[in-house]
């Protein structure tokens, strides 16, 4: 009788404690390999970054690097789940385990590298913080905002940014914080802020894509000022660092791609390339899948089924889209931008 | 000696395991432990886990420049303030909407519930589908509908209506009226309420006694309005009549000056009060039809009006079946009005939200909003339970 108390005492005593080890390095690589599918946290709609078309299918140039970790690591960009996340729910989110990695148009910074316990992996877009208002008001420039209503999603940089260039240029305003970024949207387009201020893409994004009718494009202007550096990049938790290498050299990949011409239509004669920095690339030299701990084609999977960056810009921002971003610092280094992968050997 | 004279009762001799105190003590021991053990284990293992993944934690955020503005604010509040002045600010602002929300729905719901009693056919009908169309849709979609309207029906500051010789103004910035300048007056002014209050509950209670001593009744009403109004009148013309307005004008973007009701705290208030006033009026009308319907004939017998028999016999008497699901009601309100997220009133929830994404700290952030939305209501649920007991019919 005694006996057999002591043993499930014992017994659940190690399952409770069983719970408590968490956080393996290798932990996070094993889950989602045993899943077989990568949880992806994206924004809840932005378009060209991340937006679930009319079929549900997730497009943009975030879900992409999405896409190119799962060809990484699966051979097949299509085996990622999204899973929508407010502004405010995506630390928690990758944090707790929910989702593997966030590509919510997050802003590197060191609190949120260091003391939430994350990683950021790299820059997939070099932002900044810009203002919206109608053409109507007659604005020209940012530092006429004095006493000006804004519009702003609450939990981001872009809020302390805000409040940091109002205090710094002795102005006041009145901020209108709503969770959803619809909602904020069509409370700017209705009158009820002057101003809409996020990262610059989403504003070029929200005038391309949601202007209410019988307003246009041209009745909203983007004001000169940038009042902030917004690098966005993708968020992995601490503790598993082959896993978030993945995730840093994927996005290299799409860098390392562009920059020796390999593009998603060339990529099968490229296999044939003299060139010997397109041979490791392509893994038809071997080794740097086997030290990356993936398959030796990740790359040529990267590139044949998501693309390079530049075509994965071209295609959802760049001049390709609506949104008729211009490259400018998100440009290649040897095209006077900012984008630059250390390189693959 | 109460234990002496137990012990001395004959008591059958029981092994121990039989014996049901000595159980029921071994149970409870054994279910606290547990219970304990699971409390220790939880908060130690993530501590631990906090700790390992390098996450901070503790309260000293609390003390940190929170960095970012808030839009209606009750208090002095600038991005320089703390983390903690942030968080006071989200209470004070549900505690407002809370209040004013419980007070306004429990005037609105009782005029409806006694109207759904109206002998007028047309009344009753309208109570009724008021009551069906408010309760019968999510409070949600009200508060999106009412916020939807102010910001597309009214027009742009530039554009504002202007009401009462320009001194009003309405537009989808919200209401701009004037207000007195600040005068160290108003803070006399505000006791002399105070002890208005304190003499109108005076006069009620001095008017009750003569009318159960004498049958003579007294206006109480207009006598204590008069006392809570007066007083403050007089601070105001003894302290010179201080008489300087802050008037709401046009500078820039939009208006300065005055003070302003802004559109989202309206859409709330509107909603939770229109939503909950319903359910309001059904509490009352069940409890008013709860009474036997002698009550209202002796009332009428006796010659008091319609208006005198439900003020004097029939709502005193029907407030014992009210009060307690009342209770449930004003907690809902207080609860619902985190609500506010979805249309940009910057309530506890949306303080405390933006602390978490700012400083990581989860777990602190939501042990403070539980603790505070906890005492709010347990203070509602006390004073009503307060209140319940007081009205209790006292059984002789």
């Amino acid at each position: 009788m005694r006996n057999r108390f002591v043993a499930a005492a014992a017994g659940l005593a190690a399952a409770f404690f069983g719970v408590a080890g968490t956080a393996h390095a290798g932990k996070d690589l094993d889950a989602v390999r045993s899943r077989g599918t990568l949880n992806c946290g994206v924004g809840i709609g932005t378009a060209g970054f991340m937006l679930a078309d009319s079929q549900g299918k997730w497009k943009g140039l975030s879900v992409d690097v999405c896409r190119a970790v799962a060809a990484a690591i699966f051979g097949d960009s299509e085996k990622v789940r999204y899973v929508p996340l407010t502004s405010q729910q995506r630390f928690t989110a990758v944090q707790s385990s929910e989702v593997d990695i966030v590509m919510g148009n997050a802003t590197y910074t060191l609190t949120r590298d260091t003391a939430l316990g994350l990683d950021f992996t790299g820059v997939y877009y070099y932002d900044g913080q810009g203002f919206l208002v109608p053409k109507k008001l007659g604005v020209k420039s940012a530092k006429e905002l004095n006493g000006a209503t804004v519009c702003v999603a609450p939990g981001t940089t872009t809020e302390l940014n805000l409040a940091d260039y109002f205090r710094a240029n002795k102005m006041t305003f009145k901020p209108v914080v709503i969770e959803k970024v619809d909602e904020i949207r069509s409370a700017f387009f209705s009158g009820r802020c002057d101003v809409y201020t996020t990262d610059a893409s989403s504003l070029a994004a929200t005038r391309a894509a949601n202007v209410p009718p019988p307003q246009t494009f041209d009745d909203y202007v983007i004001l000169p000022e940038i009042i902030s550096k917004e690098p966005l990049g993708p968020v992995v938790r601490h503790g598993d660092n082959q896993f978030a290498d993945i995730v840093r050299w994927s996005l290299y990949a799409m860098l390392e791609a562009e920059e020796y011409g390999i593009t998603s239509k060339n990529v099968d004669e490229m296999l044939k390339s003299d060139n010997p920095a397109i041979k490791r690339i392509l893994g038809v030299t071997p080794g740097m899948g086997k030290a990356l701990g993936v398959d030796e084609k990740w790359v040529y999977n990267i590139v044949k089924q998501v693309g390079n960056y530049g075509e994965s810009f071209d295609r959802n921002v760049g001049m390709g889209s609506p949104l008729k971003i211009p490259r400018g610092q998100n440009a290649l280094w040897t095209q006077g931008g900012l984008q630059y992968a250390p390189p693959i050997r | 000696m109460a234990v002496e004279s137990l012990g001395s009762a004959p008591r059958v001799k029981v092994a121990p395991w039989n014996d049901p105190v000595i159980r029921g003590w071994v149970f409870q021991i054994v279910v606290v432990g547990l219970v304990g053990f699971l409390a220790w284990y939880l908060v130690s293992n993530t501590i631990d886990n906090l700790q390992r993944q390098k996450i901070a934690s503790g309260f000293h955020y609390l003390e940190r420049e929170a960095g970012f503005e808030i839009g209606d604010t009750m208090i002095e509040y600038s991005p320089a303030s703390t983390y903690a002045r942030a968080i006071w600010v989200g209470i004070l602002n549900t505690l407002r909407v809370a209040v004013l929300g419980i007070i306004l729905s429990t005037l609105l719901g009782t005029i409806i519930g006694v109207g759904r009693l109206s002998p007028n056919w047309l009344l009753s009908r309208i109570c009724s589908w008021y009551v069906e169309a408010f309760r019968n849709v999510p409070l949600l979609l009200w508060l999106f509908l009412f916020y939807k309207l102010i910001s597309e029906a009214f027009p742009g500051p530039r554009q504002a209506i202007s009401l009462m010789w320009n001194s009003v103004f309405l537009s989808n910035r919200g209401v701009y009226f004037p207000v007195p300048m600040a005068d160290p007056i108003h803070k006399w002014m505000g006791l002399a309420f105070l002890v208005g209050i304190a003499g109108a509950w005076l006069v009620a209670r001095w008017a009750r006694k003569r009318q159960e001593a004498t049958g003579q009744p007294f206006p109480v009403i207009s006598a204590s309005l008069g006392i809570m109004v007066g007083l403050p009148a007089l601070v105001w013309l003894a302290g010179g009549a201080p008489h300087h307005m802050s008037w709401p004008e046009l500078k820039g973007f939009n208006f300065a000056g005055g003070t302003v009701i802004q559109p989202e705290f309206t859409a709330l208030l509107v909603g939770l009060v229109l939503y909950t006033s319903a359910f309001v009026a059904e509490i009352v009308r069940s409890g008013i039809l709860a009474l036997h319907k002698g009550q209202s004939e002796a009332a009428a017998a006796l010659g008091l009006s319609r208006g005198q028999a439900m003020r004097l016999v029939l709502l005193p008497q029907a407030l014992r079946v009210i009060v307690p699901p009342m209770t449930s009601q004003y907690l809902n309100i207080t609860k619902n009005s985190s609500l506010a997220i979805a249309i940009g009133y910057p309530d506890l929830v949306a303080s405390i939200n933006v602390t978490i994404n700012q400083t990581g700290q989860a777990i602190e952030n939501i042990l403070i909003i539980m603790a505070a939305y906890l005492s709010v209501s347990l203070s509602i649920s006390a004073f009503m339970n307060w209140y319940n007991k007081r009205i209790a019919l006292t059984e002789r």
